[in-house]
């Protein structure tokens, strides 16, 4: 990072066409969007772009594996709103960052990923680390560019951001061969601007499907809104709760969606889906009108597709073109952004009475939450869902909580409240296990003086682990919550449903996790019992650095309710009135 | 069912590889595809012939739209237009066998374009139907067909229809723009004349 200085020659180049090298344009280039921070790891094929890094106001933050660059790109994004930016080398540097460039992909998430590549000259040769980078990424990016002029570098990567925050979002790769870095050419910011984007043709929000949404809202005796990503992406909280409000409409949420809604809204209903609640999937398969806002009826959401809400009429707001009549047939499409086309909608939508639908959602929940495990009384068992209760409580909901992929990732979209959007970072689409750690290190560089929780297994945290390093290297504070129940808990919950307790490759052995955040410099403590839960989450969250907390949870719990695949969203398991699990917490 | 559709799309590398890749991505067998200079420099035009569901239609142009090199994506559907595709057929021929062969393309109005003492080759355009007509009559007389290239089949619709292309471009086509479904329902029409 430079100084002031620097940072006045770096935005003169902006203004005043000068002739730099390809390295220095990536950076100008850079700075002209607005970027302040990157993530990355060095390599031959992009050396150049390093050793120009000096001359300019950006913050890179040094990785310990190209997968956590992207990560923590996608963390940034999510929690900013902003496209994040990750820098590798070529060949194993780039192939490295597939899995966060994919897991970016299927969340919609504006990235931009800068690749080195061999010289032009060699190009196509399996020249030493040459990797067809473009070719291996094209089905995971929303586009990517091959540059092999100094001259291109610019305009390239200006598209690049273009690309990435337009429409739906999406991540972006530009590969850049080292000699193009090397070479120079006049940097003209503003020359290089892209054509304005180009909407996609398909969108269309038509005179009469507005009407006809009106018409079916205004009928509709158990409408159900479905909300998603897209309501944050669109930045469509606002509208979304007058329609809810205006209309009496409740709101079922997607795992991407939570936040979207506030979570204590007497009107928001939770999370629908494979671990939904009872009460949310019931009244989805009995409703006569789902609206959905910003959603892609995944299959983790519907279950199976020939009994999904078979009563009901479908109104879907989308603004991809492609995800209409995708998975479910819907009624009516109005394809565009969401907000835009809210805004258009709530004029028609006048104030209705809601309150018999409602009342039938309330009875349907009936017992299922007073026996919910986290009101259970204290019995000397840890179960990850009072670890995820207390932390919630504790931190009042105002943290921004980063999770893996899981049981535990399931617990915390079960039993954290989310309130606001871009609180809740998970890969969703791809579930992509190690995604946590590195993702909350850019969602902390995004929002420094938020409050920033990991909330990882023992089996996915140790898939990038050495990002602890980087949370070492670069001081930053954040906290760690690992629900440690010796398994690939939610492999081994399928195996225990599916596959007759056949639990082949999941019990797990692990480091001792207080001992590697020690190793690192990281403090931190294990909790075994309920009634230390409170100290413990206190204690890392006055700690002044990052903080881990090993919770020795339950190690043969299951996520309930779950619909199993190829089930109809009503044909859930419950969790067993009496329970078998005698086992308690190990010392380890 | 077959669905056909023609594309505008940047002319420079890979473009080709993006196209095809998402129909590999979504399963879907391109039955044929060809490409080559449309009336603007920098667009190559396409025609993809592929075999997909009936509701398929729909997704594939709306995901081929979502590709940043492609400018301009027409769904055929039933859509007055016409067709044709191009067949170079060499065929094992002496002279004492080629006269027969001469009246069968004289029927089929191809033509021969090149002649040498033990084979023949013959070039016709037409729909497809016509072409495999010419190829069955050939293996039914003596004559041995020793290769077949085929170009696939390209597409136009009949009328005015470049407009959409230089919305596309940012120009102004200084007429109605057509409503996507302007023709539905003049399939018939369009298949009476494609079997002339
Ligand atoms: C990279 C990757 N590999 C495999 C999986 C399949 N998978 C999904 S959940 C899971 C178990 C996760 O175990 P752990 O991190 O301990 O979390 P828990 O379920 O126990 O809370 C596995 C292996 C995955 N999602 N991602
Ligand atoms: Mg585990």
């Amino acid at each position: 990072m430079g100084t002031d200085a620097t940072a006045q020659a770096a935005h003169e180049h902006l203004t005043t066409p000068t002739r730099l090298t390809g390295a220095e344009i990536v950076w100008a280039t850079l700075v002209g969007e607005g970027v302040t921070d990157v993530f990355g790891y060095p390599g031959g094929a992009i050396l150049p772009v390093y050793d120009a890094l000096r001359k300019f106001p950006i913050r890179h933050t040094l990785v310990r594996h190209e997968q956590g660059a992207a990560h923590m790109a996608d963390g940034y994004a999510r929690a900013s709103g902003k496209v994040g930016v990750a820098i590798a080398t070529s060949g194993p540097g780039a192939t490295n960052l597939v899995t966060g460039i994919a897991t970016a992909m299927l969340d919609s998430i504006p990235l931009v990923c800068i690749t080195g590549n061999v010289s032009s000259k060699v190009l196509g040769t399996d020249a030493f680390q040459e990797v067809d980078i473009t070719g291996i990424t094209l089905p995971v990016t929303k586009h990517n560019f091959l540059i092999f002029r100094t001259e291109d570098i610019a305009p390239a990567i200006r598209s690049a951001f273009q690309i990435a925050r337009s429409g739906r979002p999406g991540p972006v790769l530009v590969d850049i061969t080292k000699d193009a870095q090397q070479g120079t050419a006049i940097f003209d910011f503003a020359a290089a601007k892209p054509r304005p984007y180009r909407p996609h043709p398909m969108l269309r929000v038509e005179e009469s499907g507005l009407a006809q949404a009106a018409e079916l809202i205004r009928h509709s005796k158990r409408p159900i809104i479905l909300a998603g990503h897209g309501v944050t992406e669109s930045e469509a909280m606002e509208q979304l709760r007058t329609l809810a409000e205006r209309a009496q409409i409740p709101v079922a949420l997607t795992l991407l969606g939570l936040g979207g809604f506030p979570a204590s809204h007497p009107l928001n209903l939770g999370m629908m889906g494979m671990h939904g609640e009872s009460w949310v999937n019931h009244a989805i398969q009995e409703s006569d009108l789902l609206i959905a806002c910003g959603m892609r009826f995944d299959d983790r959401v519907t279950g199976t597709l020939a009994t999904y809400a078979p009563k009901a009429k479908k109104i879907h707001i989308e603004v991809d073109p492609a995800e209409i009549n995708k998975n479910v047939k819907v009624d009516v499409a109005l394809v565009g952004d969401l907000r835009a086309v809210l805004e258009e909608l709530l004029p028609r939508i006048p104030g209705r009475d809601g309150s018999a639908w409602i009342k039938t959602i309330e009875a349907s929940k009936g017992a299922v939450a007073v026996h919910d495990i986290k009101n259970l009384p204290d019995s000397g068992h840890l179960w990850a869902a009072h670890v995820v209760h207390d932390l919630w409580r504790i931190t009042a909901g105002n943290a921004i909580v980063v999770t893996d992929v899981g049981q535990h990732q399931m617990w915390e979209a079960q039993y954290f409240h989310h309130e606001h959007p871009r609180t809740l970072i998970t890969s969703g689409g791809l579930g992509t296990m190690g995604f946590a750690l590195p993702a909350a290190i850019g969602a902390k560089f995004a929002c420094p003086e938020k409050e920033v929780w990991v909330i990882a297994g023992d089996g996915g945290f140790q898939m990038t682990s050495a990002e602890l390093s980087t949370i070492a290297q670069e001081k930053i504070k954040i906290n760690i919550a690992i629900i440690n129940n010796g398994y690939l808990g939610m492999v081994r919950q399928w195996q225990q449903f599916f596959y007759e307790r056949n639990y082949e490759a999941t019990p797990l052995v692990s480091p001792d996790f207080v001992k590697l955040a020690d190793a690192h410099g990281i403090r931190g403590r294990a909790v075994r019992t309920r009634a230390e839960v409170a100290d413990a989450v206190n204690e890392a969250r006055s700690a002044p650095g990052a903080f881990l907390l090993n919770f020795l949870v339950e190690k043969e719990d299951s996520v309930y309710p779950m619909i199993p695949v190829g089930s109809a969203l009503h044909e859930m398991i419950r969790r067993p009135d009496n329970d078998p699990l005698l086992e308690s917490a190990d010392d380890k | 069912m077959l669905h056909t559709f023609v594309a505008y799309v940047e002319d420079r590398p890979g473009v080709l590889t993006r196209v095809a890749s998402l129909f590999r991505r979504l399963n879907i067998n391109i039955h044929s595809l060809t490409v080559g200079h449309s009336e603007r420099n920098s667009l190559s035009r396409m025609t993809v012939v592929c075999d997909a569901s009936a509701e398929a239609g729909h997704r594939i142009r709306a995901s081929l739209f979502k590709l940043e090199n492609v400018v301009d994506v027409d769904d055929i559907a039933g859509a007055p237009s016409v067709t044709r595709e191009l067949a170079l057929i060499k065929v094992a021929a002496t002279k004492h066998t080629r006269s027969a062969i001469f009246e069968l393309v004289e029927v089929f109005r191809a033509r021969i374009v090149d002649l040498t003492a033990e084979s023949l080759m013959i070039e016709m355009t037409g729909v497809e139907s016509k072409i495999e007509g010419l190829i069955q009559v050939l293996n039914e007389s003596d004559s041995r067909i020793l290769e077949i290239c085929r170009s696939g089949k390209m597409t136009m619709r009949r009328g005015h229809h470049t407009s959409g292309v230089l919305r596309a471009m940012g120009a102004d086509p200084g007429e109605k723009p057509l409503p996507d479904d302007e023709f539905a329902g003049a399939a018939e029409e369009s298949a009476a004349i494609e079997s002339e």
